[in-house]
């Protein structure tokens, strides 16, 4: 089946400076595609881009098969939820609905019929007649996506549609989004700068930084593999673990030899990764630092480390530690008997670790 | 005992409290005096009899109400040789500013929405220019004005006013309204472009209707100018396309022999009688407009 939505060598530039940089994206119909990144790195354009709000600088876009590239926006069979929900002010929660129904001069009944079976979908009957300054901000954001539920489209464009919300009804949403993905089997883009919100939701990640994309992949895929250091440090929380470290060949695999604050150096064995330079950033997850015999791998090779702070988080207890100069944390079971100040014995999972260049930041495993 | 002294300090602040409120009221008062004392004179000036007038003071009630003056002003005064009082003007005054109020804030209305919500190449270098607009003094214009009238082929008209008012307004109808659309949210366009809605369909069905406190700003300010312009009325005008303002200055100044003071005060009221209205009432929608549906979100 050809791909929902096809993005090929998109540039975009406000006057002379380079917004977005040869921008590739492809998605699936079905596909719940997140966009990622820093505030400011261009998510909002490249959204804006698709829904042909704004005109782009070079490149193609193709929605449903069709290049779209110069179509504009009503044309496009898409929708668009917004960061402020952009609810028309002096219409009723009806009327905002039903606006783009009766722009398209489709008749009283089929409108009608549409917006009682939106209102039922997304519980909001009781406030068909209020005006959006008497919703809060859940019911907004809810009437927001009404707006787009009844255009039934191709494509559904959502720019940070819960950043308004307070941080309970935004997990609440979030669950009701991804319930509302799986029910209707739509095809959604999806922008956030909350990387749990991209991992949640997401068929598939993209991760963007300075207007350059910097991975495109399944959830599991950007956490296990991150492409680089930037994308591994972005994702994930608490984030991944970067510790400088030298390697030596050792028979078909590699010894790492890490600096390890008041004590020796800590050698470890990676006997599935050759070819690695002299030097490089070691990149492990807090959780596959254990304590040796709670929830450590049977392989993972042990060490001793001197404990800074010990942070209990409810479910896991977060230990804090310095090697390779860099604070590390480790994620352990919560019963643990670790204290700040002294030597506790540490589990490290050799089989989940990613090595990166230090100059250019690549992944090289 | 620092209880004690707290509790006279407090009273003891209260009191210069009281008196500091009750010395503003009495200078607000006066203030107030100040400003009602030629509006009482007028109004108490027109109701008496010349008569009275000469032989009263200017200050006193009048013994004897009469209408006498308000009847001559509106339809018997003279303004030169023609003996009509100010009602033919007064009516000519209504057909130059009830057009010009509307088309100069519609147009305004349009070009705000299009320098604030469609941004295009240039677009602030033209608002740049409107405002410079508002700041040209309507004494410049007046020759290039008079050209452009009589090319137009509507020098001494009231179309020709019309024009020469909406123009001239333009620029401060501008101003409001696009001070008031900059603050409308881009996402607002941007959802109403998804929604399928054009350029004038997005000004129609939801900008225009969020600007009821702008547009009765706008109209209040560009009836007091239409209204009380002088300059423009007395140099594009001829006999029986004159607003209010020339007619009342014709009616003041060309009175030969004893001068009817009850007339004129009563023709002056006459012409400023307009204006007051459009605050009273429009000044109560203002403050509706204003408080009735944020934009916010
Ligand atoms: N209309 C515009 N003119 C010029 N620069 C803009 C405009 N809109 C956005 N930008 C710039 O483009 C960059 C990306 O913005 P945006 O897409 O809103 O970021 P994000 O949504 O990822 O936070 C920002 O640096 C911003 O300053
Ligand atoms: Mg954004």
């Amino acid at each position: 089946m050809a791909p929902i939505l096809d993005i090929q060598n998109l540039y975009k530039n406000y006057g002379t400076t380079e917004i977005l940089k040869d921008i590739n994206v492809s998605i699936e119909p079905g596909d719940f595609l997140v966009l990622v990144g820093p505030s400011g790195c261009g998510k909002s354009t490249l959204l804006n881009c698709i829904a042909g709000l704004e005109p782009i600088s070079g490149g193609a876009i193709h929605i449903g098969g069709h290049d779209m590239t110069s179509v504009s926006p009503k044309d496009r069979d898409i929708a668009m939820v917004f960061q402020s929900y952009a609810l028309y002010p002096t219409m009723s929660v009806a009327k905002n609905i039903t606006f783009g129904m009766k722009v398209r001069g489709i008749d009283q009944k089929t409108q009608t019929a549409k917006l009682e079976q939106v209102a039922r979908q997304l519980q909001i009957e009781a406030l068909l007649n209020r005006k959006p300054g008497q919703l809060s901000g859940g019911q907004r954001q809810r009437v927001a996506m009404g707006r787009a539920l009844v255009r039934d489209p191709k494509l559904f464009l959502f720019d940070e549609p819960l950043s308004n919300l307070d941080a309970k009804l935004r997990v609440e949403m979030r669950t009701e989004i991804k319930e509302l993905h799986q029910r209707l089997g739509a095809s959604m883009v999806y922008v956030t700068h909350d990387q749990i919100e991209a991992m949640t939701l997401a068929t598939k990640i993209v991760v963007m930084k300075g207007g350059v994309i910097q991975q495109i992949g399944t959830p599991a895929e950007i956490y296990k593999r991150p492409a680089n250091l930037f994308v591994a440090d972005f994702m994930g929380n608490p984030a991944m673990n970067l510790i400088p470290a030298r390697t030596r060949t050792a028979g078909a695999g590699t010894e790492i030899e890490i600096d390890n604050k008041g004590g020796a150096p800590i050698i470890l064995r990676d006997p599935h990764t050759s070819n690695l330079p002299p030097d490089v950033i070691l990149g492990i997850r807090p959780e596959d630092i254990a304590e040796p015999g709670f929830r450590a791998a049977q392989s993972a090779q042990e060490a001793e480390c001197l404990v800074d702070m010990v942070e209990p988080a409810g479910a896991d207890t977060f230990v804090l530690t310095h090697l390779g100069g860099k604070q590390v944390t480790a994620r352990l079971h919560s019963e643990t008997e670790a204290q700040p100040g002294q030597r506790q014995k540490l589990a490290f999972d050799l089989n989940k670790v990613s090595y990166f260049a230090p100059d250019n930041g690549q992944r090289l495993n | 005992m620092t209880d004690v002294t707290h509790s006279a300090a407090r009273t003891q602040s209260r009191t210069g409290q009281i008196v500091l409120r009750w010395l503003l009221y009495v200078i607000l008062c006066l203030f107030a005096v100040y400003y009602l004392m030629p509006l009482f004179v007028m109004v108490t000036t027109s109701l008496k009899s010349l008569e009275e007038i000469r032989t009263g003071s200017l200050v006193a009630l009048p013994r004897e109400i009469t209408f006498d003056a308000w009847k001559t002003a509106w339809s018997g005064a003279c303004t030169g040789i023609q003996c009509d009082g100010v009602r033919p003007f007064f009516w000519n005054s209504v057909l130059i500013a009830v057009p010009g109020v509307l088309i100069s804030t519609l147009l305004g209305a349009l070009n705000g929405y299009v320098v604030a919500q469609w941004r295009f190449r240039g677009a602030n270098i033209i608002f740049a220019l409107m405002l410079f607009g508002c700041f040209i003094p309507f004494q410049v214009v007046l020759l290039p004005m008079a050209r452009v009238l009589g090319l137009m082929g509507i020098a001494g008209t009231i179309p020709g006013l019309i024009f020469v008012h909406v123009v001239y307004g333009l620029g401060f109808t501008t101003l409001f309204f696009r001070n008031y659309y900059v603050t409308i949210p881009a996402e607002l366009t941007k959802a109403a472009k998804v929604d399928g809605a054009g350029f004038l369909r997005i000004f129609w069905s939801i900008f225009l209707p969020l600007s009821l406190p702008i547009i009765v700003v706008t109209v209040i300010w560009q009836f007091t100018q239409i209204w009380n312009d002088f300059l423009f009325g007395v140099s594009f005008s001829q006999a029986g396309t004159q607003p209010i303002t020339v007619a009342l200055n014709n009616i003041v100044n060309s009175t030969t022999g004893v001068k009817e003071y009850n007339v004129d005060m009563a023709a002056a009221i006459i012409a400023a009688l307009p204006t007051l209205l459009v605050y009273v009432v429009a000044g109560k929608y203002f403050i509706r407009g204003l408080t009735a549906g944020s934009v916010k979100g």
